[in-house]
Protein backbone atom coordinates (compact mmCIF):
# COMPACT_ATOMS: atom_id res chain seq x y z
CA UNK A 1 0.00 0.00 0.00
CA UNK A 2 1.51 3.38 -0.90
CA UNK A 3 2.24 5.69 2.01
CA UNK A 4 0.01 8.72 2.45
CA UNK A 5 1.81 11.94 1.56
CA UNK A 6 -0.61 14.75 2.41
CA UNK A 7 2.26 17.25 2.13
CA UNK A 8 2.21 16.86 -1.66
CA UNK A 9 -0.88 19.09 -1.60
CA UNK A 10 1.11 22.16 -0.47
CA UNK A 11 1.91 24.57 -3.31
CA UNK A 12 5.47 25.63 -4.12
CA UNK A 13 6.87 23.17 -1.62
CA UNK A 14 8.87 19.94 -1.92
CA UNK A 15 9.16 17.95 1.29
CA UNK A 16 12.53 16.22 1.55
CA UNK A 17 11.31 12.73 2.34
CA UNK A 18 13.04 9.37 1.98
CA UNK A 19 12.11 9.17 -1.71
CA UNK A 20 13.60 12.60 -2.49
CA UNK A 21 16.62 11.78 -0.34
CA UNK A 22 17.27 8.58 -2.27
CA UNK A 23 16.97 10.44 -5.58
CA UNK A 24 19.25 13.24 -4.43
CA UNK A 25 21.85 11.27 -2.52
CA UNK A 26 24.87 12.05 -4.70
CA UNK A 27 23.76 15.61 -5.43
CA UNK A 28 23.60 16.30 -1.70
CA UNK A 29 26.85 14.46 -0.97
CA UNK A 30 28.55 16.54 -3.69
CA UNK A 31 27.26 19.63 -1.85
CA UNK A 32 28.74 18.34 1.42
CA UNK A 33 32.14 18.08 -0.26
CA UNK A 34 32.09 21.87 -0.69
CA UNK A 35 32.57 22.28 3.07
CA UNK A 36 36.30 21.81 2.40
CA UNK A 37 38.11 24.89 1.09
CA UNK A 38 40.26 22.91 -1.34
CA UNK A 39 37.16 21.34 -2.89
CA UNK A 40 35.49 24.73 -3.25
CA UNK A 41 38.58 25.96 -5.11
CA UNK A 42 38.64 22.91 -7.40
CA UNK A 43 34.90 23.22 -8.11
CA UNK A 44 35.21 26.90 -8.97
CA UNK A 45 38.21 26.28 -11.21
CA UNK A 46 36.36 23.74 -13.37
CA UNK A 47 32.77 23.03 -12.40
CA UNK A 48 32.05 20.44 -15.05
CA UNK A 49 35.07 18.29 -14.31
CA UNK A 50 34.46 18.48 -10.56
CA UNK A 51 30.81 17.45 -11.04
CA UNK A 52 31.90 14.60 -13.31
CA UNK A 53 33.72 13.06 -10.37
CA UNK A 54 30.30 12.36 -8.80
CA UNK A 55 27.76 9.73 -9.90
CA UNK A 56 25.08 12.40 -10.34
CA UNK A 57 22.52 12.49 -13.15
CA UNK A 58 23.08 14.87 -16.06
CA UNK A 59 19.97 16.80 -14.94
CA UNK A 60 21.47 17.26 -11.47
CA UNK A 61 24.73 18.53 -12.92
CA UNK A 62 22.96 20.93 -15.30
CA UNK A 63 20.77 22.22 -12.47
CA UNK A 64 23.85 22.92 -10.33
CA UNK A 65 25.70 24.69 -13.14
CA UNK A 66 22.59 26.80 -13.86
CA UNK A 67 22.34 27.57 -10.10
CA UNK A 68 18.63 26.79 -10.46
CA UNK A 69 17.73 25.76 -6.92
CA UNK A 70 14.16 24.78 -7.82
CA UNK A 71 15.54 22.34 -10.39
CA UNK A 72 18.08 21.07 -7.85
CA UNK A 73 15.28 20.43 -5.34
CA UNK A 74 13.14 18.66 -7.95
CA UNK A 75 16.18 16.43 -8.62
CA UNK A 76 16.38 15.44 -4.95
CA UNK A 77 18.41 18.28 -3.46
CA UNK A 78 17.77 19.59 0.03
CA UNK A 79 18.17 23.28 0.80
CA UNK A 80 20.59 22.79 3.71
CA UNK A 81 22.91 20.82 1.43
CA UNK A 82 22.38 23.16 -1.54
CA UNK A 83 23.34 26.05 0.75
CA UNK A 84 26.95 24.84 0.44
CA UNK A 85 26.84 25.87 -3.24
CA UNK A 86 25.57 29.28 -2.18
CA UNK A 87 28.35 29.57 0.38
CA UNK A 88 30.86 28.72 -2.34
CA UNK A 89 29.38 31.54 -4.46
CA UNK A 90 29.30 33.96 -1.50
CA UNK A 91 25.49 34.06 -1.37
CA UNK A 92 23.44 34.52 1.79
CA UNK A 93 20.59 32.22 2.74
CA UNK A 94 18.16 35.02 1.97
CA UNK A 95 19.55 35.41 -1.55
CA UNK A 96 19.24 31.67 -2.09
CA UNK A 97 15.67 31.44 -0.76
CA UNK A 98 14.60 34.48 -2.74
CA UNK A 99 16.06 33.06 -5.96
CA UNK A 100 13.41 30.31 -5.94
CA UNK A 101 10.42 32.63 -5.73
CA UNK A 102 10.48 34.56 -8.99
CA UNK A 103 11.01 37.79 -7.06
CA UNK A 104 14.06 40.00 -7.34
CA UNK A 105 16.40 40.08 -4.38
CA UNK A 106 15.05 43.48 -3.32
CA UNK A 107 11.40 42.45 -3.77
CA UNK A 108 11.98 39.35 -1.64
CA UNK A 109 13.76 41.33 1.09
CA UNK A 110 10.94 43.91 1.08
CA UNK A 111 8.34 41.14 1.34
CA UNK A 112 10.10 39.74 4.41
CA UNK A 113 10.36 43.15 6.08
CA UNK A 114 6.65 43.68 5.41
CA UNK A 115 5.86 40.47 7.35
CA UNK A 116 6.68 37.69 4.90
CA UNK A 117 4.56 35.73 2.43
CA UNK A 118 1.05 35.53 3.87
CA UNK A 119 -0.48 32.13 4.60
CA UNK A 120 -3.87 32.92 3.08
CA UNK A 121 -4.04 31.57 -0.47
CA UNK A 122 -0.84 29.54 0.04
CA UNK A 123 -2.04 26.41 1.83
CA UNK A 124 -3.30 24.10 -0.95
CA UNK A 125 -2.37 23.33 -4.55
CA UNK A 126 -5.81 24.30 -5.83
CA UNK A 127 -5.33 27.82 -4.46
CA UNK A 128 -2.37 28.30 -6.82
CA UNK A 129 -4.02 26.60 -9.79
CA UNK A 130 -6.70 29.27 -9.83
CA UNK A 131 -4.08 31.99 -10.25
CA UNK B 1 19.90 15.75 43.17
CA UNK B 2 20.00 17.59 39.84
CA UNK B 3 16.94 19.55 38.77
CA UNK B 4 15.53 21.41 35.78
CA UNK B 5 15.25 25.05 36.83
CA UNK B 6 13.97 26.59 33.61
CA UNK B 7 13.55 26.14 29.87
CA UNK B 8 14.46 28.54 27.11
CA UNK B 9 13.03 28.56 23.57
CA UNK B 10 14.46 30.48 20.65
CA UNK B 11 14.83 30.52 16.89
CA UNK B 12 18.38 29.83 15.69
CA UNK B 13 18.56 31.75 12.39
CA UNK B 14 22.12 31.66 10.94
CA UNK B 15 21.91 35.31 9.82
CA UNK B 16 21.60 36.28 13.51
CA UNK B 17 25.00 34.70 14.10
CA UNK B 18 26.44 36.47 11.07
CA UNK B 19 25.06 39.84 12.28
CA UNK B 20 26.68 39.28 15.70
CA UNK B 21 29.98 38.10 14.28
CA UNK B 22 30.25 41.00 11.82
CA UNK B 23 29.37 43.72 14.33
CA UNK B 24 26.01 44.62 12.77
CA UNK B 25 23.88 44.35 15.93
CA UNK B 26 23.39 48.14 16.06
CA UNK B 27 21.69 48.34 12.65
CA UNK B 28 17.97 49.14 12.94
CA UNK B 29 17.02 45.90 11.16
CA UNK B 30 18.92 43.83 13.72
CA UNK B 31 18.15 46.00 16.75
CA UNK B 32 14.55 44.82 16.45
CA UNK B 33 15.79 41.25 16.85
CA UNK B 34 18.47 41.72 19.49
CA UNK B 35 16.27 44.06 21.53
CA UNK B 36 14.13 41.04 22.33
CA UNK B 37 17.08 39.33 24.01
CA UNK B 38 18.30 42.17 26.26
CA UNK B 39 16.16 40.95 29.14
CA UNK B 40 17.27 37.38 28.45
CA UNK B 41 20.97 38.16 28.78
CA UNK B 42 20.36 39.83 32.17
CA UNK B 43 18.17 36.89 33.21
CA UNK B 44 20.92 34.44 32.20
CA UNK B 45 23.47 36.36 34.25
CA UNK B 46 21.37 36.00 37.40
CA UNK B 47 19.99 32.51 36.69
CA UNK B 48 23.12 30.82 35.45
CA UNK B 49 22.76 27.04 35.18
CA UNK B 50 25.54 24.49 35.60
CA UNK B 51 24.49 22.65 32.46
CA UNK B 52 22.27 23.43 29.47
CA UNK B 53 20.68 20.47 27.70
CA UNK B 54 20.41 22.07 24.27
CA UNK B 55 17.94 20.62 21.77
CA UNK B 56 18.71 21.74 18.21
CA UNK B 57 19.11 20.35 14.73
CA UNK B 58 22.17 19.92 12.60
CA UNK B 59 21.88 21.52 9.14
CA UNK B 60 23.93 19.13 6.97
CA UNK B 61 27.14 19.88 8.84
CA UNK B 62 27.94 17.18 11.41
CA UNK B 63 25.61 14.74 9.66
CA UNK B 64 25.49 14.27 5.89
CA UNK B 65 23.12 11.80 4.25
CA UNK B 66 25.43 8.94 5.24
CA UNK B 67 23.95 8.68 8.73
CA UNK B 68 20.71 10.35 9.82
CA UNK B 69 20.04 9.80 13.53
CA UNK B 70 16.57 10.82 14.70
CA UNK B 71 17.81 11.70 18.22
CA UNK B 72 21.56 12.11 18.87
CA UNK B 73 23.02 12.94 22.29
CA UNK B 74 26.51 14.43 22.48
CA UNK B 75 28.45 12.68 25.22
CA UNK B 76 31.90 14.13 24.45
CA UNK B 77 33.97 16.41 26.70
CA UNK B 78 34.05 19.10 24.02
CA UNK B 79 32.58 19.97 20.64
CA UNK B 80 34.29 22.07 17.96
CA UNK B 81 32.36 24.75 16.05
CA UNK B 82 31.50 23.63 12.49
CA UNK B 83 32.67 25.31 9.29
CA UNK B 84 29.36 25.46 7.44
CA UNK B 85 30.97 26.77 4.26
CA UNK B 86 31.44 30.39 5.31
CA UNK B 87 34.22 29.53 7.84
CA UNK B 88 33.56 28.56 11.50
CA UNK B 89 31.77 31.18 13.64
CA UNK B 90 34.32 32.97 15.87
CA UNK B 91 32.81 31.66 19.08
CA UNK B 92 34.29 29.50 21.86
CA UNK B 93 34.30 25.72 21.63
CA UNK B 94 31.50 24.04 23.54
CA UNK B 95 32.37 22.09 26.68
CA UNK B 96 30.16 19.09 27.32
CA UNK B 97 29.13 17.24 30.45
CA UNK B 98 29.95 13.60 29.63
CA UNK B 99 28.83 12.22 33.00
CA UNK B 100 25.35 13.75 32.97
CA UNK B 101 24.99 13.04 29.23
CA UNK B 102 25.83 9.36 29.75
CA UNK B 103 23.42 9.19 32.68
CA UNK B 104 20.61 10.68 30.58
CA UNK B 105 21.38 8.33 27.68
CA UNK B 106 21.36 5.28 29.94
CA UNK B 107 18.15 6.39 31.61
CA UNK B 108 16.02 7.33 28.59
CA UNK B 109 17.18 4.41 26.42
CA UNK B 110 15.91 2.12 29.16
CA UNK B 111 12.61 4.01 28.90
CA UNK B 112 12.41 2.95 25.21
CA UNK B 113 13.80 6.12 23.57
CA UNK B 114 16.50 4.81 21.24
CA UNK B 115 19.07 7.59 21.21
CA UNK B 116 22.18 7.61 19.07
CA UNK B 117 25.25 8.28 21.23
CA UNK B 118 27.78 10.60 19.61
CA UNK B 119 31.29 11.05 20.95
CA UNK B 120 32.70 13.05 18.07
CA UNK B 121 30.78 15.79 16.31
CA UNK B 122 30.96 19.46 15.44
CA UNK B 123 28.12 21.81 16.38
CA UNK B 124 26.61 24.29 13.94
CA UNK B 125 24.57 27.51 14.10
CA UNK B 126 21.57 25.58 15.42
CA UNK B 127 23.44 25.29 18.71
CA UNK B 128 25.79 28.29 18.72
CA UNK B 129 23.29 31.02 17.72
CA UNK B 130 21.08 30.38 20.79
CA UNK B 131 24.20 30.45 22.99
CA UNK B 132 25.23 33.79 21.49
CA UNK B 133 21.74 35.25 21.89
CA UNK B 134 21.55 34.33 25.57
CA UNK B 135 25.20 34.83 26.58
CA UNK B 136 26.43 37.55 24.20
CA UNK B 137 29.97 37.65 22.91
CA UNK B 138 32.31 35.88 25.28
CA UNK B 139 35.67 34.08 25.47
CA UNK B 140 34.14 31.03 27.16
CA UNK B 141 30.54 29.84 27.47
CA UNK B 142 29.51 30.20 31.13
CA UNK B 143 28.14 26.65 31.51
CA UNK B 144 28.51 23.12 30.19
CA UNK B 145 26.34 22.10 27.24
CA UNK B 146 24.91 18.71 26.29
CA UNK B 147 24.11 18.94 22.56
CA UNK B 148 20.98 17.02 21.59
CA UNK B 149 20.51 16.90 17.82
CA UNK B 150 17.11 16.03 16.34
CA UNK B 151 16.59 15.11 12.70
CA UNK B 152 14.22 17.68 11.25
CA UNK B 153 15.89 17.74 7.81
CA UNK B 154 14.79 14.44 6.26
CA UNK B 155 11.09 13.69 6.56
CA UNK B 156 9.54 12.13 8.53
CA UNK B 157 10.88 13.88 11.58
CA UNK B 158 9.82 12.63 15.04
CA UNK B 159 6.26 13.50 16.00
CA UNK B 160 5.44 16.25 18.45
CA UNK B 161 3.97 13.61 20.74
CA UNK B 162 7.20 11.61 20.73
CA UNK B 163 9.24 14.75 21.39
CA UNK B 164 7.04 15.74 24.33
CA UNK B 165 7.26 12.25 25.86
CA UNK B 166 11.03 12.23 25.37
CA UNK B 167 11.26 15.56 27.21
CA UNK B 168 9.39 14.03 30.13
CA UNK B 169 11.84 11.10 30.19
CA UNK B 170 14.78 13.53 30.10
CA UNK B 171 13.28 15.35 33.10
CA UNK B 172 13.11 12.09 35.08
CA UNK B 173 16.68 11.27 34.06
CA UNK B 174 17.97 14.65 35.24
CA UNK B 175 16.07 14.35 38.51
CA UNK B 176 17.71 11.00 39.21
CA UNK B 177 21.27 12.35 38.84
CA UNK B 178 23.02 12.49 42.21
CA UNK B 179 25.04 15.69 41.88
CA UNK B 180 23.00 18.82 42.78
CA UNK B 181 23.26 20.43 39.33
CA UNK B 182 21.04 23.23 38.10
CA UNK B 183 20.04 22.29 34.56
CA UNK B 184 18.20 24.24 31.90
CA UNK B 185 16.66 22.59 28.86
CA UNK B 186 16.55 24.67 25.68
CA UNK B 187 14.40 24.05 22.62
CA UNK B 188 15.49 25.83 19.45
CA UNK B 189 14.53 26.39 15.81
CA UNK B 190 11.41 27.79 14.17
CA UNK B 191 9.24 29.70 14.16
CA UNK B 192 7.34 29.84 10.85
CA UNK B 193 9.68 29.84 7.86
CA UNK B 194 10.17 28.21 4.52
CA UNK B 195 13.56 28.31 2.83
CA UNK B 196 12.77 26.45 -0.38
CA UNK B 197 10.62 26.52 -3.48
CA UNK B 198 8.29 29.20 -4.87
CA UNK B 199 6.52 29.40 -1.46
CA UNK B 200 9.78 30.47 0.28
CA UNK B 201 9.36 33.38 2.65
CA UNK B 202 6.15 32.08 4.20
CA UNK B 203 5.39 33.55 7.63
CA UNK B 204 2.32 32.84 9.76
CA UNK B 205 2.28 35.27 12.68
CA UNK B 206 -1.12 34.21 14.01
CA UNK B 207 -0.23 30.51 13.99
CA UNK B 208 3.12 31.18 15.67
CA UNK B 209 1.54 33.13 18.51
CA UNK B 210 -1.09 30.46 19.02
CA UNK B 211 1.76 27.93 19.20
CA UNK B 212 3.43 30.00 21.93
CA UNK B 213 0.15 30.27 23.87
CA UNK B 214 -0.43 26.53 23.73
CA UNK B 215 3.19 25.65 24.48
CA UNK B 216 2.91 27.64 27.70
CA UNK B 217 -0.57 26.60 28.80
CA UNK B 218 -1.38 23.25 27.21
CA UNK B 219 1.66 21.42 25.83
CA UNK B 220 0.05 17.95 26.02
CA UNK B 221 -2.65 18.97 23.56
CA UNK B 222 -0.19 20.89 21.36
CA UNK B 223 1.93 17.72 21.17
CA UNK B 224 -0.93 15.97 19.34
CA UNK B 225 -0.67 18.31 16.35
CA UNK B 226 0.24 16.33 13.20
CA UNK B 227 3.23 17.15 10.98
CA UNK B 228 1.08 18.33 8.11
CA UNK B 229 -0.20 21.24 10.20
CA UNK B 230 3.35 22.43 10.85
CA UNK B 231 4.49 22.26 7.23
CA UNK B 232 1.29 23.63 5.70
CA UNK B 233 0.75 26.43 8.22
CA UNK B 234 4.30 27.30 9.33
CA UNK B 235 6.36 26.36 6.26
CA UNK B 236 8.51 23.38 5.39
CA UNK B 237 11.19 24.44 7.90
CA UNK B 238 8.61 25.41 10.54
CA UNK B 239 8.62 21.69 11.40
CA UNK B 240 11.66 22.51 13.57
CA UNK B 241 9.18 23.58 16.23
CA UNK B 242 8.65 19.95 17.31
CA UNK B 243 11.97 20.39 19.13
CA UNK B 244 10.41 22.96 21.47
CA UNK B 245 8.17 20.18 22.80
CA UNK B 246 11.21 18.28 24.10
CA UNK B 247 12.19 21.25 26.26
CA UNK B 248 8.58 21.79 27.35
CA UNK B 249 8.22 18.12 28.30
CA UNK B 250 11.26 18.47 30.57
CA UNK B 251 9.44 21.06 32.70
CA UNK B 252 7.43 20.22 35.81
CA UNK B 253 3.76 19.29 35.37
CA UNK B 254 2.64 22.34 37.36
CA UNK B 255 2.23 25.57 35.32
CA UNK B 256 5.49 27.42 34.62
CA UNK B 257 6.17 31.10 35.25
CA UNK B 258 6.58 33.03 32.00
CA UNK B 259 9.70 35.09 32.62
CA UNK B 260 9.92 36.44 29.07
CA UNK B 261 8.12 36.28 25.74
CA UNK B 262 9.20 37.84 22.44
CA UNK B 263 8.12 37.60 18.82
CA UNK B 264 9.41 39.45 15.77
CA UNK B 265 9.27 39.19 11.98
CA UNK B 266 11.71 38.94 10.26
CA UNK B 267 15.26 37.78 10.79
CA UNK B 268 16.32 37.01 7.24
CA UNK B 269 13.67 34.47 6.09
CA UNK B 270 12.29 33.62 9.50
CA UNK B 271 9.89 34.56 12.28
CA UNK B 272 11.80 34.85 15.56
CA UNK B 273 10.12 33.48 18.68
CA UNK B 274 11.58 33.39 22.16
CA UNK B 275 10.30 32.25 25.55
CA UNK B 276 11.78 31.77 29.00
CA UNK B 277 9.75 29.52 31.30
CA UNK B 278 10.73 28.96 34.93
CA UNK B 279 9.71 26.01 37.07
CA UNK B 280 8.01 26.98 40.32
CA UNK B 281 10.68 26.30 42.96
Amino acid sequence: MPLAKPYQDIPGTTIFDAEQSRKGYWLNQFCMSLMKAENRARFKANQRSYLDEWPMTEEQKQAVMARDLNRCIAAGGNIYFLAKIGATDGKSFQQMAGSMTGLTEQQYRDMMIAGGRPIDGNRYLHEWEKK
Amino acid sequence: MARVSASVYTSHVPAIGAALDHGRTGEPYWQKVFGGYEFSKRWMASNRPDVVFLVYNDHANAFSLEIIPTFAIGTAAEFAVADEGWGPRPVPKVLGHPELAAHIAQSVIQEDFDLTIVNNMTVDHGLTVPLSLLCGQTDAWPFRVIPFAVNVVQYPVPSGRRCHQLGQAIRRAIQSYDEPLKVQVWGTGGMSHQLQGPRAGLINREWDNRFLDRLIADPASLAQMPHIDYVREAGSEGIELVMWLIARGAMDESPPRVAHRFYHVPASNTAVGHLILENPS
